[in-house]
This record gives structure tokens, C-alpha cells and sequence, in this order.
């Protein structure tokens, strides 16, 4: 008896949080599937109509398409690839036996927590500006040709932006994982005569696989959507160069009031991320059985 | 010998990971140093490190030319408020899959995981045209809303991840004592569960803080929070850099001493306890 009413109360606790979630995923997910069937644009309003697939065949067909998904593939795979062999040493050289090590942290943790139109605006300007930014003055000062970031290498520049943003988090997941390795396996790789290179590789190493992982996926799932970094810096130019899926989206739903396409370019943003998620959710549930 | 190669071992890490970790920081103590310059200074080639006329007036002009206290309002009822109501929705929950877990708690653990996989540029159109329609656009308790189902997911997998630590032992020794669920989480849970709700709060106001999507996309003045006031800094590209440096370094600081308290608990929050 006693069971029951705890079962029923469990459920009764439970049941405000699923049915809010389950409400935020179904109706606006089944409306983005519904106008992504129309031809439906904010600028003619009443000219609703039933055009099938009529959406997806002309955002799939779209150069603009192509052009950002590649955009975001590059995004994404660069700012991964970064972050990851970046925070590999960073991790394993916060690991050591350094003196305030505490402050250290702070300050490679430090950008993860600033808010990303700050840190798009303060390094288009004070740091990237190809006349008064701090790196065009370093490059003078070593005889080279200052670059001017956002108009050569804008999709770059981008990249290294939002790469400094999530690198602190990167390192700071490795470095957990390393200070729970045991120390003692280690010690007696030492002492068995293994090199620092070997015992990286062969203890280290595998002992990261599941927080780089981890890192990947969700880094992934995040910068998919970056969207405020390139909102603030280039507004996803010059042309389509550092427009991705997110902005064009956000471009044809807000700026070109295009309801239709940018629903159809919604759901296959929906698909892209959920593949991604796919892997996560088994990752994460594997754990979740230890 | 062992100890002269320790000693020496100290010294070079030391001086890399200090190296290191200046250069990471770098870019946010020139901007603190830039809020502090004239906008002539600022701008000066060279730039001046630490010997140039100190002074605070951007901080008051950035206050006086732009409302600077109304968003800062804003980001605090936002991220507090959707923080908090998170808090309320998710407890219960959270509570009752940690101590009567069934069958399905597993999948309806993983399933909320999935809510927060879903790119919200996927939903953008129909949330727009919802709020547009409700008059919800540029309102705060719009963004509360948003922002609230946005983070419940992470909310709820915390909060289950150190429930899940309390020890089952203790709570079946009150109920032998004959505490009814009530008290049993007003007198045993609550106490032992203060440590995991504030860790919880603390990740979650600095992400609803931090949030760049939906502020951005869905307030323009009003309700505009601080991420939505900074952008707005991107359009005049001018001799403005020292009252960015200035708007941007108030922005930032209180998330930046909430998020150096709680480093330990961003890791096992975001990666949904899959590392600790």
C-alpha cells in the first residue's frame, strides 16, 4: 500500500517536468515540420499554400546550402581539432607539480565564461583590427604585413575565436580525467624503465579516450549552432564565407522572412544534430549503468 | 638525484604553464586594461600596456548613454528567474527518479538529454511566429521561458546525478523511524542535498547569462539582457573601444568570480556526469 502511494506520488513529481519537455519538443518541432510544407513568407502574408517538399528541394538545392554546410563542417572540425590537441598538453602540463596551480586554472578557465558577443566584439576590435588591433602592431613589430582577419581569412578568423572560447573547457575535462589516473600505475611504468613517451602513449593516452570522447560530442552539438560569433562579427560574410547552417537559417527566417525554406533548413539541422546525439545519448548511457 | 630532476621538473612546468595561461587570459585583461584608457589610447599605435592616463569615465558614460542598469536588470530577473523556475520544475522530478527509480527512469533520463541535443535554430521559426503573435517578443518573462525549458533538461540530470550520491541507507532509517516523505525531505534530503542545488544554480545562472541565441534573437530593447546590449556595439565600427572594454568588462565580471567557484561542478554538469 505504502509502495503504491510513493509510487504515485513519484509519478505525480515527476510528471510537470516530462510533460513541459515533451510539450517544448513536440509543438514547435510539428510546426516547423507544418510550415515547412507551405510556401508561407512574412512579407506576403495570406498567400499560405500546401507546396509538399517543394522547401526542402530548394534549401537542399541552394549553393547558399552547400556553402554552409561546409562552412559548419569546417567550423566544427577545426575548432575540435584545436581544442582538442591544444588541451591534450595543456592538461597534461597543468598535471604537473607547478606552483599556483590554482591561479594558473583560473586563468585558462577564464574565457569559457565570458558571453560570446564579448568575446566576438573584443577580439574583432582590440585584438584582430587590421590597423589598430594588437596583433596588427605585433606584426609590424616583427616586419610582417599585418592581415586583415575578417576580410582574408573570415571563416578563420572565426575559428580561432570561437576555438579560444572552448578550449578552457576542453582542457579542463581532460585535466579532470588525469587527476583521477592513478598514480601508482604510472610510477611503476617508471620504474620498469618506460619512457615518458610510452607511458603517454600506452597509459595516459587511453586513459583520455572516453573524456576526448566526450569532449567531441559535446563540442559538436554546441558548435553546430554557433551563431552569436558570426551574428556580431560578420554578419556571415563577406558573401557566404562564414555563413553556416544556424545563420543561414536564422538569415532566411529573419531577415529574408522566409517561413518555408527556413523551416525545411530547420528540420535538416534537426537531423544533422541528431545523428550527433545519437552517439552521446549511448555514451552517456552506457555510464549511466555503472 | 631524483630530487634535482623533480626541482627541475617544478621549475619548467611552472614557467610553461604560467607562459600558457597568461596567453589564454590574455585577451581579457587587455580589454579590462582598454575600459580603463581614453578612447584615443585605445585606439593608439602602439598601444600603451599599463603606462597610459588611467581613468573611469567610460564606466560612467557607458551608464549614462545607454541604460547600462536596465540590461543588467534584465540579465539578472532573466537567468535568475529562468534558473529558479527550473529549479522548482526539476526538483521533484529529479528527486523521484533518484528514490523510486522505475523501469523507465533510465530512458525518460536520456530522452530529456535528447530535448537538449535539439539545435534550437531548428525551432527558431515557429518560436518566433508563437511569441510575435502573444506579444512575447522583446518581454523578459518570454526570455525566462525559453530559457527555463532550454537549461530544464541539464537542471534535472544534475540535480539526479547527486541525489543519486546520497546514501538510499539513511532515508530507509527515517522511514523505519517513521518519517513520513515529507519530513523525510524537509529534515534528512534538503540538508544533504544543499551542496549538489547550489552547484546546480550556480551552473545554470551562468549559462542562462551567458545565453546568446535566443536573447539575440528574440529581444531588441526592452528586455534586451546584457548579451543582446553588447552586440549592439558591433554596428558603429569606431572609436568606441574603450566603452566596449568598459560595458563588456561589467558584463562579464560577476559570471566570472560565480564560474571560478564553481569549475569543478561546470565539468560534471556539462558533461551530464559522464566525466567527474
Amino acid at each position: 500500500m505504502a509502495t503504491r502511494q510513493t509510487q504515485f506520488l513519484a509519478r505525480s513529481l515527476l510528471s510537470p517536468a516530462v510533460g513541459l519537455l515533451f510539450i517544448w519538443m513536440i509543438v514547435p518541432l510539428a510546426l516547423t515540420l507544418y510550415f515547412s510544407t507551405l510556401h508561407y513568407s512574412l512579407l506576403d502574408p495570406g498567400s499560405e499554400e500546401f507546396v509538399g517538399l517543394e522547401n526542402f528541394r530548394y534549401f537542399l538545392t541552394d549553393p547558399a546550402f552547400l556553402a554552409s554546410l561546409q562552412n559548419t563542417l569546417v567550423l566544427v572540425g577545426s575548432v575540435l581539432a584545436l581544442t582538442i590537441l591544444l588541451g591534450i598538453p595543456l592538461a597534461l602540463l597543468l598535471d604537473q607539480p607547478v606552483v599556483g596551480r590554482n591561479f594558473v586554472r583560473l586563468m585558462v578557465i577564464a574565457p569559457f565564461f565570458v558571453m560570446p558577443t564579448v568575446s566576438a566584439l573584443v577580439w574583432k576590435n582590440l585584438l584582430m583590427h587590421p590597423v589598430s588591433g594588437l596583433f596588427a602592431w605585433l606584426a609590424k613589430l616583427v616586419g610582417l604585413t599585418p592581415i586583415d582577419w575578417f576580410n582574408d581569412v573570415p571563416l578563420f578568423s572565426v575559428i580561432l575565436i570561437v576555438a579560444w572560447q572552448w578550449l578552457p573547457f576542453a582542457t579542463l575535462i581532460l585535466l579532470t580525467a588525469l587527476q583521477s589516473l592513478d598514480e601508482e600505475q604510472k610510477e611503476a611504468a617508471e620504474m620498469d624503465g618506460a619512457s615518458a613517451v610510452s607511458t603517454f602513449i600506452y597509459i595516459t593516452l587511453p586513459h583520455l579516450a572516453r573524456p576526448i570522447t566526450v569532449v567531441i560530442l559535446i563540442e559538436t552539438i554546441f558548435l553546430l549552432t554557433v551563431f552569436a560569433e558570426i551574428f556580431v562579427t560578420t554578419g556571415g560574410g563577406p558573401g557566404l564565407q562564414t555563413t553556416n547552417i544556424a545563420f543561414l537559417i536564422y538569415s532566411q527566417a529573419l531577415i529574408q522572412f522566409d517561413v518555408g525554406s527556413a523551416s525545411a533548413g530547420g528540420l535538416v539541422a534537426v537531423v544533422i544534430a541528431n545523428i550527433v546525439a545519437f552517439f552521446l545519448v549511448r555514451i552517456v548511457g552506457r555510464n549511466l549503468e555503472a | 638525484m631524483a630530487r634535482k630532476s623533480t626541482t627541475r621538473r617544478v621549475v619548467v612546468s611552472t614557467i610553461g604553464a604560467w607562459f600558457f595561461g597568461f596567453l589564454i587570459f590574455f585577451p581579457i585583461l587587455w580589454m579590462v586594461l582598454a575600459s580603463f584608457k581614453t578612447e584615443l589610447e585605445a585606439f593608439a599605435i602602439p598601444p600603451s600596456f599599463l603606462f597610459f592616463h588611467w581613468t573611469t569615465e567610460n564606466y560612467a558614460t557607458v551608464q549614462e548613454r545607454s541604460d547600462y542598469v536596465l540590461h543588467a536588470m534584465n540579465s539578472i530577473i532573466i537567468a535568475g528567474g529562468s534558473t529558479l523556475i527550473a529549479l522548482l520544475i526539476a526538483i521533484p522530478a529529479a528527486w523521484s527518479m533518484a528514490f523510486s527509480p522505475t523501469k523507465r527512469t533510465k530512458d525518460i533520463l536520456l530522452w530529456m538529454l535528447s530535448t537538449k541535443m535539439m539545435p534550437p535554430v531548428g525551432v527558431l521559426v515557429p518560436i518566433y511566429l508563437i511569441y510575435k503573435s502573444f506579444g512575447l517578443l522583446d518581454s523578459r518573462i518570454g526570455l525566462v521561458f525559453i530559457l527555463c525549458l532550454g537549461n530544464l533538461p541539464i537542471v534535472i540530470w544534475m540535480l539526479f546525478t547527486y541525489f543519486k550520491e546520497i546514501p538510499r541507507d539513511i532515508l530507509e532509517a527515517a522511514r523505519m523511524d517513521g518519517a513520513t516523505i515529507g519530513r523525510e525531505l524537509v529534515y534528512v534530503l534538503t540538508p544533504m542535498a544543499i551542496p549538489g542545488l547550489a552547484s546546480t544554480l550556480l551552473l545554470n545562472l551562468i549559462l542562462a547569462w551567458n545565453e546568446a541565441f535566443w536573447t539575440l534573437n528574440l529581444s531588441t530593447s526592452n528586455a534586451a539582457p546584457l548579451t543582446t546590449f553588447i552586440a549592439s556595439y558591433s554596428s558603429p565600427e569606431g572609436l568606441f573601444w574603450a566603452k566596449l572594454s568598459a560595458a563588456s568588462t561589467l558584463a562579464i565580471a560577476p559570471i566570472l568570480v560565480l564560474g571560478w567557484f564553481s569549475q569543478k561542478q561546470l565539468v560534471r554538469g556539462l558533461t551530464f556526469g559522464a566525466v567527474k
